[in-house]
């Protein structure tokens, strides 16, 4: 078959590429084609390309202003025509700040990712190839932070760093990496033994080029997984503190802080905390799904080998 | 003449355990040099020591009249390179051929890494299209010409082979040591082979050295072996036991 009748499936799919493009990207429709396989999974990944969605666009899609309310007329609004969600206490309306506060919540998230699995993944990896007395000194330091429980851990930080958004976001950060260092430095152990590694060795790589070119690329996809299932955690935890006054501060449309203002009036007016409780559970739910589906479809031992 | 490997009352030792006992011996260049032994005769921990790769507690291994010391340098693995037994398991399952063969010439800093993948994957009879293949689209015969067109591509002069057609059936070990022969020729490669299979021993080397728990048994020319001038019982055994099983010996 001339590569000219070659339909696009089938150059993707070809078991001879021609270029490194081509391997690549043959390599990245099989995981595509596993991902999609899985219903739940192509729902979460919907989801959160809603909240992109939503995030990118939200001064096009907000009805009304996030922050300024019509406190003569409009406060404490059940959910009609006007109003689709209702309106808060200060008269605002609240689908317009949950479409806000998703830039916020995607916000928190992104951050805490690239900031808590860079780190995981070095410590980890770092940890688990050099061994000897750099591995104690490294995963001692990883349980100390894993014996404190997350929200207290982060509660403090927050404390002595003062509230906010960014300090929160470097609060959760920084009590979210040890769990990531714990799987890189698993990994890490099963293939630093390997042949393939210790061929590597043989070609007279230095360490840091064996564990950045070699066993890293070995340890992201668990870690890609396990970050997006964490990521649920990272939202809840942003809004617990939020929720507690320690995150977003007022009148930034953060989804914890909402439903903590809403709280007030939670049995006449439901709909003020029901609506951003609904909203994390929702983006939440689509993280989950979305995590289980890259699990099935970057897991190496499925990988069709 | 320098040999191109010496040898020196090698000891090895993993915590308590003596892997290898005091071993001794001298390779020359282009010569074909053969270690056999049951398992666990030290024989592969003899090639992991010369390679860096085992903790030698006592002993010298001297290349081309150089001294190796505890660390290997860049110049060591341009001129040393080996083959592993297991072709599943020597090649890194995320990487390409091509990104296989590219990572050693990066490594060294070769230029004109086109050129030389090509043609290094030419030389082990493997077609231009395999180029991009990962390793799981290969097969055992194919993983193995890779994992021997990565060891050659640096040039070396000395190629340590740890057993690299046990793992292959038989008609692609015949392949596999033709190639590894016809290289040795071109390229006056000089070779320690690793091997429990006498006589694929017999066919590849000159000289063999004969091992059992971790010492030297005896050393003999292939020749000598072929034609049962052993002076050991231990060597004799194996001869035995290569010929296969007879019942009335069981």
């Amino acid at each position: 078959m001339s590569e000219a009748t070659m339909t696009r499936r089938e150059w993707l799919l070809t078991d001879r590429p021609q270029s490194r493009l081509q391997a690549r990207l043959g390599r990245a429709y099989v995981a595509w084609r596993r991902f999609t396989a899985n219903k739940l999974a192509v729902i979460g990944l919907v989801i959160i390309l809603g909240l992109v969605f939503l995030a990118i666009f939200a001064p096009l899609l907000a009805p009304h202003s996030p922050y300024i309310g019509d406190l003569a007329k409009a406060r404490l609004l059940a959910p009609g025509a006007g109003h689709w969600l209702g309106t808060d206490d200060q008269g605002r309306d609240i689908l317009s700040r949950l479409i806000y506060g998703s830039r916020l919540t995607l916000q928190v998230v992104l951050l805490v990712a690239v900031i808590a699995a860079p780190i995981g993944l070095l410590v980890g990896t770092v940890a688990g190839y050099a061994g000897g007395w750099v591995d104690a000194v490294l995963m001692r330091i990883t349980d100390i932070f894993l014996a404190f429980p997350k929200l207290v851990l982060a509660l403090a930080f927050v404390a002595a760093l003062g509230p906010g958004i960014g300090n929160a976001i470097i609060a959760i950060a920084i009590t979210s990496w040890p769990p990531y260092a714990r799987i890189a430095r698993a990994e890490t152990l099963t293939v630093r033994n390997s042949d393939y590694i210790q061929a590597v060795q043989l070609m007279g790589a230095s360490p840091w080029r064996i564990v950045l070119r070699h066993i890293m690329p070995l340890c992201i996809s668990s870690l890609i997984v396990r970050v997006t299932l964490d990521m649920a955690g990272i939202i809840l935890t942003a809004a617990g503190l939020g929720f507690l006054g320690l995150g977003a501060q007022p009148p930034l449309p953060e989804w914890g802080a909402m439903i903590a203002s809403g709280r007030r009036f939670i049995l006449d007016q439901w709909w003020v905390a029901a609506a951003p409780g609904v909203a994390i559970l929702i983006v939440s739910l689509g993280f989950n799904l979305l995590g289980d589906g890259l699990r099935d479809a970057l897991d190496p031992r499925g990988s069709g080998q | 003449m320098t040999p191109a490997l010496a040898i020196d009352g090698l000891s090895v030792e993993y915590d308590d355990f003596v892997a290898l006992d005091d071993v001794s011996l001298t390779v020359a260049p282009g010569e074909s040099f053969g270690l056999v032994g049951e398992s666990g005769s030290g024989k592969s921990t003899l090639l992991r020591a010369v390679a860096g790769l085992a903790p030698v507690s006592s002993g010298t291994i001297t290349v081309d009249g150089q001294k190796l010391g505890a660390k290997r340098d860049k110049a060591f693995y341009r001129k040393v390179q080996m083959v592993f037994q297991d072709p599943y398991g020597s090649l890194h399952p995320r990487q390409t051929v091509d990104r296989l063969l590219l990572e050693p010439l990066a490594i060294h800093g070769f230029t004109g890494t086109e050129g030389r993948i090509i043609r290094a994957l030419d030389e082990v009879g493997l077609p231009a299209s395999f180029r991009f293949r990962y390793s799981h689209q290969l097969s055992g015969g194919q993983r193995q010409r890779v994992a021997i067109a990565r060891a050659l591509i640096l040039e070396p002069s000395i190629l340590l082979l740890d057993e690299p057609t046990s793992a292959l059936d038989a008609s692609v070990q015949a392949e596999v040591l033709n190639l590894l022969e016809q290289l040795r020729a071109t390229r006056n490669l000089t070779f320690v082979m690793v091997s429990h299979d006498l006589a694929v021993v017999t066919h590849m080397c000159d000289r063999l050295m004969v091992m059992q728990s971790g010492r030297t048994v005896e050393e003999l020319a292939s020749s000598d072996l072929a034609a049962r001038r052993v002076t050991q019982d231990y060597t004799r055994g194996l001869l035995t036991a290569s010929a296969g099983f007879r019942r009335d010996s069981a």
